[in-house]
Parts: structure tokens; C-alpha cells; sequence
């Protein structure tokens, strides 16, 4: 067995009287499939960002590839291989597609092939090729989230969290974006993948870790944690009853 | 625009401008060139930070005013000339600028901009308290004679502000056209984003704040030269405030282009107005055309422009 590259230790994350997460311990092996479920609000996007480094945690430690980031900033982590999509995009308006993944690159240690090239490739990965020097803000919202992974790709990451990347797209949007995650990870790549819609979320996984006001309630295949009794309880009865 | 015709025709209008005292005699053109100039340094310098990074200076005329006040000082106290005086007013307005975005930055947006008020405050307040620099009441400066060439003090200015307008302008292309551009503007459009892409934001807003405040700095320092007497009440004015920032939004903030459209415009026609209207007058009409942009057209006459050009080429491609 490798060396886990994430070692998430006793992390919380308070806001004002409220725990939103914690304490929490998460491993994350090179190249695996975890799926991350969870109701709304039981903690799952601030968990990535205590991860992205978005959020300091406020207790615990946070270690990645052997080196304890607990405190290193968002840009650092970045530079350091791990990458993130947002739940609702973010896009950088006022500039091409292309610009966007210019953004990450510009600060990219090696060059080994040019540039342009790399961005090119990734653009094509994602299905995005056509749109190239289109204006962030005239993408749609499947173009938009498609932008978000390449963005986050393109800097080689070896740590991709994918926070909702399927939200609000069609089966085929889907099995495209589940396509597209597959690929990358069969190239050694990491992934988190938080996501709602339970069908793509087993199918991607490898291992699942259900999250309830902002602690750890199952972890396993996802078999064992689709069918836990508390799970049942908390996630597919939430969503039975609403 | 590419970038030789464009550094072709900065050169020339640099050229240009600097043989105009040898073609034009009457010393009013220069005089209100100058102010024209003045604007367009000082939009330039604004829309570093305000326009490409999103963060709005309400105090520009802080930066202006240490300029001024920086080359009052260097006149009284070593009588230096006008190069030496624009130098030091831009480390000083770079200074100002780091300080300023350092105390600020670290919270988000708003803040800043309230903050940036109270330093124009601030530094009005310190000028009043010190005597050495006239206090409330300003000061006489009387510059070092300027070299013969230039025909005469207002001749003299008006070039050394081309030279600064044409400097100031590419510069701001050449950070709009590199990675500092697009990381300011990916500030712009969503820090955590930008953070997560591993751009330095606190970091590249205070490399933004350091260009834009010197700039401006940079904007102050020819005046005392040019008015030949300097007090708080000219050097820190409102109407530099509201005009800094009215400029590049009328124009259009996204590209360089659109602060020089706007100070050419709004510049020009507050010179030809102070003639005739006071200036009062003006402050309420520059507020009442910002707002007017702002409610109708939020990108200024570059957006104006490029929405014009969309029209155009659906209509030429319907059959
Ligand atoms: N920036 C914040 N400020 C205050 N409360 C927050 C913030 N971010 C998240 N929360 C709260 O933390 C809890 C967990 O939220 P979140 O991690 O977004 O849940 P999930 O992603 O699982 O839907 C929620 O109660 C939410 O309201
Ligand atoms: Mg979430």
C-alpha cells in the first residue's frame, strides 16, 4: 500500500457558535476515487476549502505529499498540486476562455511544452475546443462547469476536488463530465468527487465518506455506505421526504 | 490594436508633441493641454488598480497630493529640477499605495475604498500642520528655470506631462497584456477562484496598488511647477477625486483605451467649460454623466463601442 498523499488529522472549522465541520480524519491515497456525500450544509465545501486552503482550519492538521500545509495559503497549496472546481462557477469574466487557463499556467514552475499548446489540449479534454476565444460570460452553465475542471487541470494537479462539477446537467452532461474524470484519474491523478446525484457518485468511487452536520457518519465501498442504516436515514430519507 | 503601430504612434504623438512649443506661440493651449494631460496620467493610473483588479480608489487625490506636495518640498528645500521632483513623487505615491493596500487589503473590497477616503484626509490634515510647507494658506514655488528649448515655464510642463501620459499609457497596456493583467482581472472576477489557480492575491493587489499610486503621484508632482503656488485645498480637491474615477468608468475600464477616451473627453470639455461655467458647474455635471453612465451604459464608451460592432455583424449576417 502507497503512502497516503492527503492526511486530514482532528480538523474543525467553527463558525461563530457554529461547528460546521469536525473533527474530522480523512486519507487520501495517489490516484484514488473518493466520493464525498452528504446532506446540504453537513460540511462537504468546507472541508475542501480547510483542504484548498481557503478556510484555516481551527483545529487540527492538514497534511499533503509528507509536508504539513495546516497554514500555507490557498495559491501555495495550488502551486503544490492541489486543485480545485467551485460549486457554483467561477469564472474569470472579462476574459476568453483561453485567458482562463492562461491564469493558472502563468504561475506554473515548468514549461515543457508551450503554453498555448498545453491549454489547447486541455480545452479538447474537456470538449471545450470550439469555444476557445469565446468570452467567459457567454458560456452555458454545463460550458461553464466544464471550464471550472479545465481550469483546474491544467496545472497537472495531483489532488482534483470536483465540488457538484454535475449540478443541474443531463444524464449525457453527466456521463460526459463522469468520462472526463475517469481519464484524468486513470493518469495517476486523485480525485474527490462531492456530489449529489448518488448513481454517478458510486460509479466514480472507489471508497465513500458520508459527512452529517459536519462529521464523518460511514466510510467504505460504496455499497456498504449507500446501504448503512444511518446514511438510509440522514441522506435518502431527507431526500425520500422532500 | 497591435503592438508596433501602437508604439508607432505613441513615439510620434511623443515627438509630435514635444516640437509643438516651436510651432504654437500662444502659451494658453499648453496651458489647458497640461490639465488634459494631467487627466489622462492620472485615469491611466486609477484604472490599474480600479479598473483591472476591481478595487476603487475614492482617494486618488491623496496620491496626487503627496506628489504635489513631494515637488513643493524638493523645490523650497534643494530648489531640484523637474525630473528629480517627478522621481521621488512616484516612490513616495508607490509607498503611499503599498502602505495603503497593506493596512486594507487584507479585508475585502468595500473597505478599501472607505479607507482610501480617510487617507485623503489624513494627509490634508498632516499638510495643514506643517509650516515649512505653508500650512493651510500653500506656498510660493518657484521652480528652477526651464531649459530654453521649451520656449518658456508652461511649454515646459506641458511636455514633461506628454512624456509622462505617454509613459503612463504604456505601461498600463503592457500590464493589461501580461500575466499582471490577468491576474489582476482574475482578482477582479473572483478572489478565491483566482487563490485556487494559485495567483497571489494580497500580493498582486499590492503590486497594484504600488503602480497605480505612483502613477498618480507621478500625476501631482509637474504642478508645482505648473501653478507656480501650492495649497491643500488644490492639491487634494474633490474634482481630482470624482474625475479620476469618473474617466475610466465613462470610458470603459476593461483596456487601457477606455481611460484615455475618458480623460480626453471629460478633460477637454471641463476646460472649455471653466472658461465659460464655474467649475461647481462641472463637479455636478461630471456627476451627473457618471451616473448616467453607470445606470445605462456600465461599460463605459468601450462597451458602448463593442455592442455597436455586434449589432453590425449580426445585421451583416442575417441573409
Ligand atoms: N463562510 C461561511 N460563513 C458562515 N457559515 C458558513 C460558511 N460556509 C459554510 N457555512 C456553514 O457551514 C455549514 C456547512 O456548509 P457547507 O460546507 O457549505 O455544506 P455542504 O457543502 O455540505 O452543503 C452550513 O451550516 C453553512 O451554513
Ligand atoms: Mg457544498
Amino acid at each position: 500500500m502507497s503512502e497516503p498523499i492527503v492526511v486530514i488529522r482532528g480538523v474543525e472549522k467553527w463558525f461563530g457558535g457554529l461547528r460546521a465541520l469536525g473533527p474530522v480524519d480523512v486519507d487520501l491515497k495517489p490516484g484514488e476515487r473518493l466520493g464525498l456525500i452528504g446532506p446540504n450544509g453537513s460540511g462537504k465545501t468546507t472541508l475542501i476549502n480547510c483542504l484548498s486552503g481557503l478556510f484555516v482550519p481551527d483545529k487540527g492538521t492538514i497534511v499533503y505529499d509528507g509536508r504539513d500545509i495546516t497554514r500555507e495559503p490557498a495559491f501555495r497549496r495550488a502551486r503544490m498540486g492541489i486543485a480545485r472546481s467551485f460549486q457554483i462557477p467561477r469564472p474569470f469574466t472579462g476574459m476568453t476562455v483561453l485567458e482562463n487557463l492562461l491564469v493558472p499556467m502563468d504561475y506554473l514552475g515548468s514549461h515543457e511544452r508551450s503554453e498555448l499548446e498545453r491549454a489547447d489540449e486541455v480545452l479538447a479534454s474537456v470538449g471545450l475546443a470550439a469555444r476557445r476565444d469565446a468570452p467567459a460570460e457567454s458560456l452555458s452553465q454545463l460550458e461553464l462547469r466544464k471550464l471550472e475542471l479545465a481550469r483546474a487541470l491544467v496545472t497537472e494537479p495531483k489532488v482534483l476536488v470536483a465540488d457538484e462539477a454535475m449540478a443541474g446537467l443531463s444524464e449525457n452532461e453527466i456521463d460526459d463530465v463522469l468520462a472526463l474524470l475517469m481519464r484524468l484519474n486513470d493518469t495517476g491523478v486523485a480525485i474527490i468527487m462531492i456530489e449529489h446525484i448518488m448513481h454517478a457518485v458510486m460509479r466514480f468511487s472507489q471508497r465513500m465518506i458520508c459527512l452529517e452536520t459536519g462529521r464523518i457518519i460511514a466510510m467504505g465501498t460504496p455499497q456498504d455506505v449507500a446501504q448503512d442504516r444511518q446514511v438510509q436515514k440522514v441522506y435518502f430519507g431527507e431526500r425520500a421526504g422532500a | 490594436m497591435r503592438t508596433l503601430p501602437f508604439l508607432v504612434i505613441a513615439a510620434l504623438i511623443l515627438v509630435g508633441g514635444l516640437f509643438l512649443p516651436q510651432f504654437v506661440g500662444n502659451p494658453y493651449y499648453f496651458f489647458a493641454g497640461y490639465v488634459v494631460l494631467q487627466y489622462v496620467v492620472i485615469a491611466t493610473g486609477w484604472n490599474i488598480l480600479g479598473g483591472y483588479a476591481g478595487y476603487i480608489n475614492f482617494g486618488t487625490s491623496a496620491f496626487f497630493g503627496a506628489g504635489v506636495y513631494v515637488a513643493a518640498f524638493l523645490i523650497k528645500a534643494f530648489g531640484a529640477p523637474l525630473p528629480v521632483q517627478i522621481l521621488a513623487a512616484g516612490v513616495v505615491g508607490m509607498l503611499l499605495g503599498v502602505a495603503t493596500g497593506y493596512l486594507t487589503l487584507r479585508i475585502q473590497g468595500v473597505y478599501f475604498s472607505i479607507a482610501t477616503v480617510a487617507l485623503v484626509v489624513v494627509l490634508e490634515t498632516l499638510i495643514h500642520n506643517i509650516d515649512y510647507l505653508g500650512g493651510a494658506s500653500g506656498m510660493q514655488t518657484i521652480a528652477p528655470p526651464a531649459p530654453a528649448w521649451f520656449g518658456g515655464q508652461t511649454q515646459y510642463v506641458f511636455c514633461a506631462m506628454l512624456v509622462l501620459a505617454v509613459v503612463a499609457v504604456v505601461a498600463a497596456r503592457f500590464i493589461e497584456r501580461s500575466w499582471i493583467g490577468r491576474s489582476l482581472r482574475a482578482i477582479k472576477a473572483s478572489e478565491p477562484a483566482a487563490e485556487a489557480c494559485g495567483v497571489p492575491t494580497l500580493s498582486m493587489k499590492l503590486v497594484a496598488c504600488a503602480i497605480s499610486g505612483a502613477i498618480i503621484a507621478i500625476a501631482g508632482a509637474p504642478y508645482a511647477y505648473y501653478a507656480s503656488h501650492v495649497d491643500p485645498l488644490s492639491a487634494f480637491s474633490l474634482t481630482i477625486g470624482l474625475n479620476a474615477l469618473a474617466m475610466p468608468l465613462i470610458g470603459g475600464t476593461r483596456s487601457w483605451i477606455g481611460p484615455v477616451i475618458g480623460a480626453l473627453l471629460l478633460a477637454s470639455v471641463q476646460q472649455i467649460a471653466t472658461v465659460t461655467i464655474s467649475s461647481e458647474f462641472n463637479i455636478l455635471a461630471v456627476g451627473i454623466v457618471l451616473i448616467a453612465f453607470v445606470v445605462l451604459a456600465p461599460e463605459g464608451i468601450l462597451g458602448l463601442i463593442a455592442d455597436l460592432k455586434e449589432k453590425l455583424r449580426r445585421r451583416g449576417a442575417r441573409p
